[in-house]
């Protein structure tokens, strides 16, 4: 069933969002995500970034243009063989249920048996460095520990698409750091694709193959930058001349952006 | 670490208590003071020891109709409140009546439900429900609904459906909102009792505190009159502590889920 690797997972033509309100929040935006890649879309505040997240999450429809994940809508294929995770702003963990209850809580709405459902949680947790912390309740523990539980929960359903909106926006600089090494080990394991938003220009530029700039309100894309450091990355990048040279260029095309 | 914390917390009160009472007693035979206007604490609490085989009955016969009214509290409010909470347009339309309701004075309306339902158990167990539905209507309703978009996001996104999202997400969230409503709802039904049966005691044959407090001012028995005072309100506050140690168990046990 799968289309040849060739294929964008994601394709966006002329892709248009105006909210209740009247509001349009994206307009003519053209977007292809190719399978397995990982693409981080930096943009000012409210730029229409996290409505782009849940148009692609098949959460909002959007009220023009075209969208599919792939080749069919986005709703449809979260229900099928390309399932979608998500990674909000916060950890949003339900407080009443122990870490492992929250791993596995998309598969339980999902309907799977809850012995193969506890089986896959604590896989996740033992590959977030949270096995220790299974019976723990969200309240027991740090805002980076909390994260790394809600990406674990994101990956329950083995996504093809992983959804990330500002996961480390809340974060201290050394957490953050942490998690984006994390992140990346976890999706050379996994292979999943991920499309990331963010407002930080130096996360963009780290974790991506590829960077897209968002115009403000309303959003579309201006620039698209490719990012050229492969698959292995350690920190020692994040401070390297041609990272620095990087974060220049983007900068600059997000000022223009801007204007 | 319980009964070492809790020393600090009730000692000073009972002490203040005590206080209080020997003053009292003390001015009442200093000025030797009628027993019909204000009665000694010490003559009080040999007129309840005397008079136990009234009073604890009618204790008793209050106790059930708060108790009644406290359990259909939580019924009709909880299940209202799920109600409300299934589309805002029914919240629209209806939360501003169930307000309107909270705001008209019980006193004003129980002898119209007397005239309806006549005098007895059932029509002081409507006062004490209508007193006492309303902390546990709205927090219920805000426990419902007053939920982060992010977590509905996330429920969606993984194909819930509406009884899902109910029993997953909405009744626990709204636990320890219930259990708010609960305990000021629980005071009130002992109110919302006492007032019922002044309206409609069953008379003679079941006399309720209220009744008897009733009954006791009318015939300057106003040793017995202070005992029934006193009597409903070490019940209200049993039920309040009452519900504040079933609330706990309650939690723990959603905590422990």
């Amino acid at each position: 069933m799968d289309l040849p690797s060739s294929q964008p997972l994601v394709h966006a033509t002329a892709l248009e969002h105006r909210f209740p309100a009247g509001t349009l929040a994206l307009s003519g935006l053209n977007l292809e995500v190719p399978q397995g890649e990982f693409l981080a879309i930096v943009g000012p505040s409210g730029c229409g970034k996290s409505t782009l997240l849940r148009l692609l999450a098949g959460l909002l429809a959007p009220s023009a243009g075209k969208l599919s994940v792939n080749g069919v809508l986005p709703a449809k294929a979260n229900q099928g063989s390309h399932r979608c995770g998500f990674v909000f702003q916060s950890p949003t963990l339900l407080p009443w249920r122990r870490i492992e209850a929250n791993v596995r809580l998309p598969l339980e709405l999902l309907g799977l048996p809850k012995a193969q459902a506890r089986q896959r949680a604590q896989d996740l947790l033992a590959m977030v460095g949270l096995s220790e912390s299974a019976k723990a309740f969200p309240a027991q523990l740090s805002g980076g520990m909390r994260m790394r539980v809600s990406i674990a929960r994101a990956l329950a359903v083995k996504p093809s698409l992983l959804l990330l909106d500002e996961p480390f926006a809340a974060l201290d600089d050394i957490t953050r750091n942490r998690l984006q090494e994390d992140l990346l080990e976890l999706r050379r394991k996994e292979g999943f694709t991920t499309v990331l938003v963010t407002h930080n220009v130096a996360e963009a530029a780290f974790l991506a193959d590829r960077v897209l700039v968002m115009t403000p309100r309303p959003g579309r894309i201006t620039a698209d930058i490719a990012i050229p450091f492969g698959t292995n990355r350690d920190t020692d990048l994040r401070t390297s001349p041609a990272m620095a040279d990087l974060l220049r260029e983007i900068s600059h095309r997000l000022k223009e952006a801007m204007a | 670490m319980r009964p070492r914390s809790l020393l600090p917390t009730v000692l000073p009160p009972i002490l203040f208590l005590l206080a209080s009472l020997a003053a009292w007693e003390a001015v009442v035979r200093l000025w030797e003071i009628p027993s019909y206007l204000l009665p000694s604490p010490w003559a009080i609490l040999s007129e309840a020891i005397a008079e136990r085989g009234q009073l604890v009955p009618a204790g008793l016969v209050t106790l059930a109709g708060a108790v009644g009214g406290f359990a259909a509290s939580l019924l009709v409010g909880i299940a209202t409140a799920m109600l409300f909470a299934q589309a805002r347009w029914i919240r629209a339309s209806l939360y501003p009546w169930a307000i309107f309701l909270q705001t008209v004075p019980i006193v004003a309306i129980a002898p119209l439900i007397v005239l309806w339902f006549g005098a007895g158990f059932g029509s002081i167990v409507l006062v004490s429900f209508l007193l006492s539905v309303f902390p546990i209507l709205s927090n219920t309703v805000e426990g419902l609904t007053r939920i982060d978009p992010q977590l509905l996001e996330l429920f969606r996104l993984h194909g819930a459906g509406r009884l899902q999202t109910l029993f997953k997400l909405r009744l626990p969230h709204s636990v320890p909102f219930v259990v708010a409503g609960a305990k000021v709802a629980a005071g009130l039904t002992v109110i919302g009792a006492i007032v019922g049966e002044f309206f409609a005691g069953y008379g003679a044959q079941h006399p309720g505190l209220g009744y008897l407090i009733l009954q006791t001012s009318g015939q300057l028995k106003t040793e017995l009159l202070f005992a029934s005072v006193g009597l409903s309100t070490l019940l209200g506050l049993a039920v309040f502590l009452l519900t504040g140690f079933v609330s706990r168990l309650v939690l723990a046990r959603l905590e422990a889920s």
